[in-house]
């Protein structure tokens, strides 16, 4: 089953939730709705699921429309990221319940369960109801149900936002391999950059209800279309530097740096360079490198990674560098811009040069 | 410090039993009139029944002029709360669920007819069920009493669907539910607690209600507390009996209140707790 969106858009009330989003997804593809909260990807993925009708456009199914057609007939899935399930049924009801209301034998039922169940690392729990349940369990519960459906179209909003990070690590590495076998058009929501990379796929970027750019998920990290493509597929956000490009040199503050190659057609004048927080350096690389003084102004620390927040003529930046590094709040420090991982952006924000290769 | 921490003891349980006993007392009195002959009531005062009696008991139980009373309150109670529990079922779920022109001034207006005093609809509606030939039968009081027992059904029911999230609702039509299918399997089974709220309240305020029970029955649907304001005769006032009348009115408020006693509370906070 293919799915398409044609210049869909939802308005509520005076708000607009959706504007004009186009979009094809292919069977067994596995896609990914990336953008922070309230971008629109619950809007969007009720529209898919036809939870809510769209004001404008069609929704496709293998070329026909679905719009208006009762979500009882669509044989869709979906999870949400608040745990969903029927509290007063047990676990095994829960996930057999899709099958029960389309009438399937006793046998057929108990098999997809205790596979679906094996699957989860539910098995211990079937006879459990929900609310006994420990919150990855519950929704693990909501997946299996998903998966037990069998459905065209799986909708996962968030699934793992909820849970703890351990399962969150096993589930993300899980859930594509198990619907990947059914065939489904799979899509997956979330607000973090990283979650996408390491689903692969598809990935469509969301702004404020518009899909900013939709490629492989690779393809839109490495070459993001426009600045809010690549503002929200970077956590923490890109830096960005206003520099401007003169007889082959990039310069900003005091100092300037010899245009990168990919760089080096574009006319002269004003540009916004993304850089992202792990090329931000705290240590002069190899080659050459913009070098900035810079005031810190916040440090946290992950553990095996460091975000330093520093300040330079106004502009906000953050570091991410790897084991921890001791610096004072308020040090005036040297950072090290490397130009072949510019990202060149112009005047109406979109890329214009890239660094080649996956930066 | 020990004393004033004794001392201080000492009131706690002392303000909560002088209350328990004010409220006891009446009820204690009317149980203790029960077992006591007319007698014994107007002539000596006594804690207790000097000679117990079941007489007052047996006199209700035997009397068909008694004991229909309490078969046709039964009646309409038991109907009124059927109605008003499965009339309120849809409109709630329409008030929780769904947005619509004029829906909070619609739930609004459902709580004003509480307010007005039931006086105000007894002659409108005595008028209105004789032009249908309805006085005097347990349908008339039980429609009558949904005036104000279907508006308390769906605020409280409301309250309690709204506790229910909307995504169970969209996880169920997903899976395939019908609508009727998923309310029936799915949705009232999480709501239970509230419709056995809703019905308490149902049941308890036909239950006590006079005014309209009274106005719209003649005999065949005579209520108990009518049958109780209407025992004065030429030969007096039977005490014990309309004592024993009393208590058996309670008991069936008591039982319910038994069952339900773990919800009460969310009942009076409309399940917005």
């Amino acid at each position: 089953m293919a799915l398409t969106l044609q210049n869909v858009s939802k308005r509520v009330g005076a708000d607009i939730h959706i504007r004009d989003v186009s979009l094809h997804l292919e069977t067994g593809s596995l896609n990914v709705l990336l953008g922070p909260t309230l971008s629109g990807k619950t809007s969007l993925m009720r529209l898919m699921a036809g939870l809510d009708k769209p004001t404008e456009g069609d929704v496709l199914v293998d070329g026909e429309s679905v719009v208006g057609m009762a979500v009882q007939k669509r044989n869709v899935a979906m999870v949400y990221q608040q745990f969903i399930n029927y509290p007063t049924l047990s676990v095994y009801e829960n996930i057999a319940s899709p099958m029960r209301v389309a009438g399937a034998d006793k046998a057929t039922i108990d098999a997809k369960v205790r596979e679906a169940a094996e699957l989860l690392k539910l098995g211990d729990l079937l006879d459990r109801t929900p609310l006994h349940l420990s919150g990855g369990q519950q929704q693990r519960t909501a997946l299996a149900r998903a998966l037990v459906k069998g459905a065209d179209l799986v909708l996962l909003d968030e699934p793992l936002a909820n849970l703890d990070y351990k399962l969150r690590e096993e589930l993300r590495v899980e859930l594509p391999k198990i619907f990947a076998r059914t065939g489904a058009v799979f899509v997956y929501a979330t607000t973090e950059p990283h979650e996408a990379l390491l689903l692969g796929g598809k990935t469509a970027t969301l702004s404020e209800g518009r899909i900013t750019q939709f490629g492989t998920t690779i393809d839109v990290y490495n070459r993001p279309a426009d600045l809010i493509t690549a503002s929200t597929f970077s956590d923490p956000p890109m830096n960005l530097v206003p520099m401007v490009k003169a007889q082959g040199m990039m310069s900003f503050g005091g100092g300037s740096v010899a245009v990168p190659s990919s760089a080096q057609d574009l006319a002269d004048g004003a540009y916004k360079v993304g850089i992202r927080p792990h090329h931000l350096l705290l240590h002069r690389p190899e080659g050459s490198a913009l070098e900035v003084q810079a005031a810190v102004s916040t440090t946290e620390i992950t553990g095996s990674e460091s975000f330093i927040h520093v300040e330079s003529d106004g502009e906000r930046w953050v570091a991410l560098t790897h084991g921890v590094h001791r610096v004072e709040i308020g040090d005036r420090i040297p950072v090290y811009l490397d130009p072949s991982a510019f990202f060149v952006f112009d005047a109406a924000d979109r890329l214009v040069a890239a660094p080649s290769g996956l930066r | 410090m020990m004393s004033s921490q004794t001392s201080k003891r000492s009131f706690k349980w002392l303000i909560p039993t002088i209350y328990i006993i004010f409220l006891m007392l009446p009820i204690y009195w009317l149980i203790n009139m029960s077992f006591k002959t007319n007698q014994e009531i107007l002539s000596t005062f006594t804690l207790f029944p000097a000679e117990p009696t079941l007489r007052n008991y047996a006199v209700i139980f035997s009397d068909a002029s008694w004991y229909s009373g309490y078969i046709n309150s039964m009646i309409y109670v038991g109907l009124n709360t059927v109605i008003s529990v499965s009339v309120a079922l849809p409109a709630a779920y329409a008030f929780s669920r769904y947005r619509f022109l004029g829906d909070k001034h619609l739930f609004f207006w459902l709580l004003t007819n509480r307010m007005a005093p039931p006086a105000v609809f007894a002659l409108p509606f005595f008028q209105l069920y004789s032009a249908f030939g309805l006085i005097d039968t347990h349908i008339a009081v039980a429609l009558a009493h949904c005036l104000f027992n279907v508006p308390l059904a769906v605020w409280i029911l409301e309250g309690f669907m709204s506790g229910v999230p909307k995504e169970i609702d969209e996880t169920a039509y997903l899976d395939g539910y019908s609508f009727p299918k998923f309310f029936v399997k799915i949705f009232v089974p999480l709501i239970a607690s509230g419709i056995g709220v809703a019905a308490f309240f149902c049941f308890m305020f036909s239950w006590v209600e006079l005014l309209i029970a009274r106005t719209l029955t003649v005999t065949a649907a005579k209520p108990i507390a009518a049958t109780m304001t209407r025992t004065v005769s030429a030969s007096g006032l039977d005490w014990g009996v309309l004592a024993a009348a009393g208590v058996l009115t309670i008991i069936p408020g008591a039982l319910v209140i038994y069952f339900v006693r773990n919800y009460i509370a969310k009942g009076f906070a409309l399940g917005r707790v």
